[in-house]
């Protein structure tokens, strides 16, 4: 205790050369704060009750958080296994598969929407098949799970395979010398000790999922109740209601930011 | 515990920003203004046009006669949504004139004193039109097929204009006997999606995910792989354009020359190759 705060006080008087650093910090905070700061005091007018109750709010908020845990359930009980069997490849052939994998995360959500819609669209590449078997995906409620599904669930996939790829090696060994086959390795050693990775993707995930916007408006459209998620509300408000939208926007970074918070205690705890 | 110390450094930080907030700080201007780089001789006069995205096609035509015809100027255009153009123009955006969609854009610029009262000049009028995809799955072929229950339909939003107007088309079609008084809800219930723009409308039945879509005539033009369907004119709207010089325009006479041009029968003549109806 005492030696640190020795250590504090000498980097106190070398404050000045800290400027060098605490400037294009305030820079790049200010730029971070301010914008939420301006809608925050935006949107506290007296209205704001009234806007966050409005059906349209309430609508978007329910198919936000809907969608949006469907999609993490699916992330999680698809992703595991994939990012399990990542985690034991040898690295050589893993390169594009991981490549492959991180590609919607660096997309444009307009390129993965389009891409889509080529793709499980009516005429798209499997457009017909899915006609026959009486499944229509574009403009349904499952047409925005699917689409974020395509854009958040590599987040899930990332987390989980760094974090299996965590766990030690000798309890392995370990493990297998004591007679664990493959799924009492996988239950009972590999999810256990990825635990807090797992969850840390999850809830990634889903911020990402509340999020997504540009896949969703071209894959699933915006018609209230069915496919109209909070960012497209949002986004609608800005012409008709921007009190919807201010306060939908606020909803919407409150949730993210404890979230967040969350899963940057657990990503702390992790390793 | 040093990172207290940015704290009081935010905060005036803060305080000094909250200074300079403009009136309109709800609507951010979107970064595609034109460049004020120009590789034109010094003496040769730039002409900066901020125009309705629907008029791309048309004024970029426009734009190459008039350069043509007047050498020594350079016209440049900004195509956006007239809601944006509105924003950027009240955001200070350098521009010489300004050409919108919709009525309600022009009046707030007016008001705001960025465009004289007397200024706005009727440009033009767009109409509306059902597209179907080529392949037309759900065969549509009239106006009363749309409240065919099962059809896939994508409007505008109606926060949009265009969407407005589709859904005006639709109420006065179900005030026609030859219509029927449920139409407007019948087709309505038809519609899987509001769209935010009207070139989503288009890019929807273009790539056959919709079975019918209702845009301005000029989008079909511009989008010719699809089948239209004309809207009867008792039925249909006439959504009126404006034009008018920017107040601040450091180049009024040649704003001037340029509306003059647009409202010539050579500048109407093309507005209407384009899919518009000319006004004079």
């Amino acid at each position: 205790m005492k030696s640190s705060k020795v250590i504090n006080v000498k980097r106190f008087l070398d404050f000045e050369s800290l400027w060098i650093f605490i400037l294009p910090s305030l820079v790049l905070l200010g730029l971070f704060v301010l914008p939420l700061i301006a809608l925050i005091l935006r949107s506290a007018n007296p209205h704001a009750v009234e806007d966050a109750f409005s059906e349209q709010a309430l609508q978007a908020l329910t198919l936000s958080l809907v969608t949006s845990l469907i999609t993490v359930v699916i992330a999680a009980a698809f992703g595991t296994p994939l990012a399990y069997i990542l985690s034991r490849l040898k690295s050589t052939h893993k390169t594009w598969l991981e490549a492959l994998l991180d590609l919607p995360i660096v997309l444009p959500p307009s390129v993965a929407g389009l891409a889509l819609l080529l793709a499980f669209g009516r005429n798209g590449l499997l457009g017909s098949q899915l006609e026959l078997a009486g499944i229509h995906l574009p403009f349904t409620s499952a047409a925005v799970i699917v689409a974020q599904t395509f854009v958040a669930a590599p987040l899930f996939v990332r987390s989980a395979r760094v974090g299996f790829s965590h766990v030690d090696r000798e309890v392995v060994e370990a493990a297998r010398v004591e007679g664990a086959n493959q799924w009492q390795l996988f239950t009972e050693i590999m999810v256990p000790l990825a635990g807090r990775a797992l969850a840390s993707g999850a809830m990634i995930t889903w911020m990402r999922a509340l999020g997504e916007f540009g896949a969703t408006i071209l894959f699933a459209g915006n018609l209230q109740g069915v496919t109209q998620t909070m960012p497209m509300a949002i986004y609608l408000g800005f012409e008709s209601n921007l009190g919807v939208a201010m306060v939908l926007s606020v909803m919407l970074i409150i949730i993210s930011i404890l979230v967040l918070a969350a899963t940057k205690r657990l990503e702390n705890h992790t390793y | 515990m040093k990172w207290f110390l940015i704290f009081p450094l935010l905060i005036v930080l803060l305080i000094g920003c909250s200074k300079v907030a403009t009136p309109s700080a709800g609507l951010e201007p979107s970064p595609n203004l034109p460049t004020r780089l120009s590789i034109s001789t010094p003496q040769a006069q730039t002409l900066t046009v901020f125009a309705a995205a629907s008029l791309t096609e048309a004024f970029g035509e426009i734009g190459t006669i008039f350069q043509d015809a007047n050498p020594t100027i350079e016209a440049r255009f900004n195509f956006a949504g007239s809601q944006t153009l509105q924003a950027q123009i009240e955001s200070g955006a350098p521009t010489d004139l300004f050409a919108s969609a919709n009525k309600a854009n022009m009046d707030a610029l007016v008001i705001a004193g960025f465009v004289d009262g007397e200024a706005p000049r009727l440009l033009l009028t767009n109409s509306l039109i059902v597209v179907v995809p080529l392949s037309n799955p759900a065969q549509v072929d009239s106006i009363q097929d749309l409240a065919h229950p099962g059809l896939k339909m994508v409007l505008a939003d109606e926060t949009v204009p265009a969407g407005r107007y589709a859904r005006q088309v639709l109420d006065k079609a179900s005030r026609d006997p030859a219509y029927g008084r449920d139409f407007a809800s019948m087709a309505l219930d038809n519609v899987v999606s509001n769209e935010t723009d009207i070139k989503q409308v288009v890019s929807k039945v273009q790539l056959g995910e919709a079975d019918a879509g209702i845009v301005y005539i000029s989008d079909s033009i511009a989008a010719p792989d699809l089948k239209t369907i004309p809207i009867p004119q008792d039925i249909n709207v006439s959504a009126p354009y404006f034009i008018a010089p920017v107040i601040d325009s450091t180049n009024l006479d040649l704003a001037n020359k340029f509306i003059d041009y647009v409202l010539s029968a050579d500048g109407q003549a093309i507005l209407q190759k384009w899919g518009f109806s000319p006004v004079r």
